[in-house]
């Protein structure tokens, strides 16, 4: 099969593979402590690891966005802090 | 008692993660490796980086059709919830008033959007449309194709003559919804007309509105059909909206590494918006 159409990139193909491999580990973790997990957290209302990680990812990209609209094109300190922010969302949400 | 385990299951819900991942997941993919690339054509791309992000972000172009976006949609939800509850609680509960509003109600809803564009497209025209016509001849300086002003009005009069409805079933369905013993209660009590409304009628209808500020907005949100139709993003850019602003951009130019960082952009803000009105239902559910 012919995926040139999808124009992949090593960047983008590493991108999607991590994103993949953590919903796989999820499912992982997922097998051996089943539930979710769920709680409240700093936000007052319940989630469960699956919301976190949805929330870690969407605030990691508006973290990325943010650096670039605001510091420059070196996203690499926006990974360092979004890979802060999700610890703690999935410390404290 | 130890819980039976049957992963057969997972066998049911293929055939959706095929259609999902055909119709979403693999588009969404090439979008973010178009997103970081440059190309002429011919499937020849050049690496970009996150340059397309970074010129999205900083330009004026997306940030005043993201504004205008804001404004629509709000001007769009400022007037059909109030007017979508007013219809509802005047609607007949019973009789034979009662299938003749529904039809009313669903008539606008069951056209096709490009057709309602048209409609108001031809309707607003000073030379042979209904509307236009009858504006000019009374005096008013109306016309939609010069007229920024002209034209907002228009597309937001199209939206609330298309989408009312919407939000009227809605309420309607919470409205009736509601058992005759509380009015009952209410009438013992020698409740207001108001207070009936305020204690009885809006917070069985909460849930109902929930849904139709969510759906209301997201759809306002990425309203593309019917302005295209009628004033094709003009006069100027007055009328464009992101979607409009992104086809000019992804088919009229050609620019698909930044028409990709647009849509990546869009996207997440659709989705940060969805979750945002999604945790505020379910958890009005769960206080509920």
């Amino acid at each position: 099969m012919d995926f040139s159409w999808m124009a992949w990139t090593l960047p983008t193909a590493a991108f999607f593979i991590t994103i993949f491999l953590m919903l796989v580990g999820m499912g992982v973790w997922e097998y051996f402590s089943p539930g979710g997990n769920p709680r409240v957290g700093i936000l007052r209302f319940e989630t469960t690891r699956g919301d976190r990680l949805f929330v870690s990812l969407l605030g990691s990209a508006f973290i990325h966005l943010a650096w670039l609209g605001l510091i420059g094109p070196n996203l690499w300190w926006a990974l360092a802090l979004a890979v802060v922010y999700a610890i703690g969302v999935f410390r404290f949400v | 008692m130890e819980k039976t385990w049957n992963n057969k299951a997972w066998f049911m819900v293929l055939p959706v993660l095929v259609l999902v991942a055909f119709s979403a997941v693999i588009p969404l993919m090439t979008v973010v490796n178009y997103s970081v690339q440059d190309t002429f054509g011919g499937n020849q791309f050049f690496w970009a980086g996150a340059e397309w992000f970074e010129e999205m972000l900083h330009s004026d172009r997306f940030w005043a059709a993201m504004g205008r976006n804001l404004i629509f949609s709000a001007i769009i939800l400022a007037i059909q919830i109030p007017l979508g509850i007013f219809i509802a609680l005047n609607m007949p509960r019973k009789g034979w008033g009662v299938p003749v509003c529904l039809v009313l109600m669903a008539l606008p809803l069951l056209i096709p959007w490009n057709v309602v564009g048209t409609i108001w497209q031809v309707f607003g025209r000073i030379d042979i449309g209904l509307l236009g016509y009858t504006l000019h001849a009374l005096g008013f300086d109306y016309n939609y194709v010069n007229d920024p002003f002209d034209a907002w009005v228009t597309v937001i009069i199209m939206d609330v003559w298309h989408w009312t409805s919407l939000v009227v079933l809605l309420c309607y369905a919470g409205l009736v919804s509601i058992p005759d013993a509380f009015y009952q209660a209410a009438k013992i009590d020698g409740a207001s007309r108001w207070a009936v409304f305020r204690y009885i009628q809006l917070p069985k209808m909460q849930r109902v509105l929930l849904i139709a500020v969510l759906l209301r907005f997201m759809d306002s949100f990425m309203i593309y059909t019917e302005p295209f139709v009628v004033t094709g993003g003009g006069p100027g850019n007055s009328t464009t909206f992101l979607s409009i602003d992104l086809v000019k951009m992804a088919v009229g130019q050609f620019d698909l590494g930044p028409a990709a960082a647009m849509s990546i952009i869009y996207f997440l803000i659709v989705l940060l918006l969805s979750w945002v009105f999604y945790t505020v239902m379910t958890n009005y559910d769960v206080e509920k």
